[in-house]
């Protein structure tokens, strides 16, 4: 019993701890992003940032996108199979384009980029711990914090939000072409009819979604790879642990803002 | 005055003392050697001297400046006054050779690029890797790595160099080398060094003092001729190469007397 009790006790501390620390990591990082900024920062920062895009969004434009668009065909072949015997198909077009907005893009898009972008920053900065980059960066004075974390912060705020709502236009577009060949549905009754729809509401919640994903996201993995201790079979072991962590912390984000959207919506 | 003062130094980690009440002054224009066998506290000392690590008790002064309780920007200028190679050359990878000296010039001053290009040819002529600029750290061999990372750490104009275990990992003629290098810079440029190693021939080569560590403590503190002529058991051990005998130690001696009842029975 005394023993599941310091288990217990040990676990709840580690877990504040973890939590405490994500929280001191976002605020060091909010005051560092100034000048990360184009124009008013620093602009070998900014140029940082631009490069962590083109990792974060652009090379990961083609998986998301195909990734949008099988979820796409699933999502409108599973709701006609049940929508069909109801004589109710053509609210597969309402299923699709506000599942997308809402909740697929932003969610598909947060998964692939936690598998691909917060393992990456998990194993750069934890490479970086165990060669004593981020001790070198210290001792020329440089904070790592504005150094490595701040470009991939900002580079993720902007990216995720880009790459979501590509994928909710593909994954909307494979909901049309299912349509199209299940019904002959023309696109352009089909497009009139998404736009019919989603409301501006949807957009805007999945894209603050897609922001606080990629704050989770960014920050995890970065966390993880400062947490990294001893040599590189630690760095291994802090990828794998940021892609679990921001994946779950992800999925648990998307509860509590479907659940706050959803009691604070008109009726 | 001294450019360094160490008073009552303590390091614990985890409840286990690393340095045990240090003291040490380091002059200005001096090449102080940390000499010591693995895990006598050399590498922790130095890093509470470069201030990445704050002690559980006593002081480091640098410049007049007791980094142990300094506030960040004092502790960013005086970081600004140190040079630091660490010992794996901790040379940003995504970087070129010349980018990585060019980095503390372009972060920490206004120079305009053409000068900036001037003053990084400089430093790496100075190590003579004048014709590497453009490679990628991993294109260097171990030797220039080490000469880059030297070239890095000199790249601000600092008063004191630091070098962590330079020759670590070479062989004899390229660890010469870089022995004549820094003699060499500490001439040309009128620096305190301050080299961790644990290499007789390079300790005795550079040295204008040693302080010699065992345990977390000071056993010697003197010229190379005063420790040449020490007759302290521990340095002579050292310097004389007898290895220690493992079983003897008291983790050992204490179980064997715990379990078999005497230490007879290892013998």
């Amino acid at each position: 019993m005394a023993n599941l009790l310091e288990n217990v006790g040990k676990g709840t501390i580690e877990h504040l701890d973890y939590v405490g620390s994500l929280d001191i990591q976002l605020w060091a990082t909010l005051r560092a992003m100034k000048r990360v900024l184009p124009f008013v920062g620093n602009r070998y920062r900014w140029q940082a940032s631009v490069r962590q895009m083109m990792e974060i969004g652009v090379d990961a434009m083609p998986m998301v996108s195909l990734m949008a668009i099988c979820t796409g065909f699933i999502l409108a072949m599973q709701g006609a199979s049940e929508l069909r015997r109801f004589g109710a198909i053509q609210y597969v077009i309402d299923l699709v384009a506000v599942g997308f907005t809402r909740e697929l893009g932003p969610l598909l898009t947060a998964i692939a980029a936690s598998g691909r972008s917060g393992s990456a920053f998990a194993a750069e900065i934890g490479t970086m711990k165990v060669t004593e980059e981020l001790d070198s960066l210290r001792v020329m004075a440089l904070e790592p914090v504005e150094f490595v974390l701040a470009p991939k912060y900002l580079a993720a705020l902007i990216s995720v939000p880009c790459l979501s709502v590509i994928a909710n236009l593909f994954g909307i577009v494979a909901g049309g072409l299912f349509m199209f060949f299940s019904t002959r549905l023309a696109p352009s009754v089909y497009f009139h009819s998404v736009l019919r729809s989603i409301t501006l509401r949807d957009v805007i919640t999945g894209l603050i979604k897609s922001v606080v994903f990629a704050t989770i996201i960014a920050h995890v993995g970065c966390l993880e790879g400062f947490r990294v201790r001893g040599g590189p079979d630690s760095v291994g072991r802090s990828t794998t642990s940021a892609v679990v962590k921001s994946t779950f912390l992800v999925i648990v984000a998307d509860a509590v803002f479907t659940t706050i959207f959803y009691f604070t919506g008109k009726p | 005055m001294p450019i360094i003062s160490v008073r009552d130094l303590v390091v614990e980690y985890d409840g286990r003392r690393v340095l045990d009440g240090l003291n040490l002054d380091i002059e200005h224009g001096e090449t102080m050697v940390l000499l010591g066998g693995s895990g006598s506290g050399k590498s922790t000392l130095l890093r509470q001297i470069i201030g990445l690590e704050r002690p559980k008790s006593g002081s480091v002064v640098v410049k007049g400046t007791d980094i142990t309780r300094c506030s960040q920007p004092e502790l960013k200028q005086i970081r600004l006054s140190i040079g630091v190679a660490f010992q794996s050359a901790a040379l940003f990878n995504s970087l070129t050779v010349e980018d990585n000296v060019a980095l503390p010039l372009r972060e920490h001053t206004r120079l305009v690029p053409s000068i900036v290009d001037l003053v990084v040819w400089m430093k790496l002529a100075a190590v003579g890797l004048a014709d590497f600029g453009k490679l990628l750290p991993q294109a260097l061999s171990g030797g220039m790595k080490k000469r880059a990372a030297v070239a890095r750490a000199l790249a601000l104009g600092p008063e004191i160099l630091v070098l962590d275990e330079p020759s670590a990992g070479l062989d004899p003629i390229v660890a010469a080398e870089l022995d004549e290098l820094i003699l060499l810079l500490k001439d040309a440029f009128q620096v305190t060094v301050i080299v961790v190693t644990h290499e007789l021939p390079s300790a005795f080569r550079i040295a204008d003092r040693i302080a010699m560590l065992y345990r977390g403590s000071f056993s010697a503190v003197g010229t190379k001729e005063e420790i040449k002529a020490t007759q302290d058991p521990r340095v002579r051990q050292f310097l004389d190469r007898i290895p220690e005998n493992i079983a003897k130690t008291p983790a050992v001696t204490a179980y064997f007397e715990k379990y078999m009842g005497s230490e007879e029975a290892y013998r």
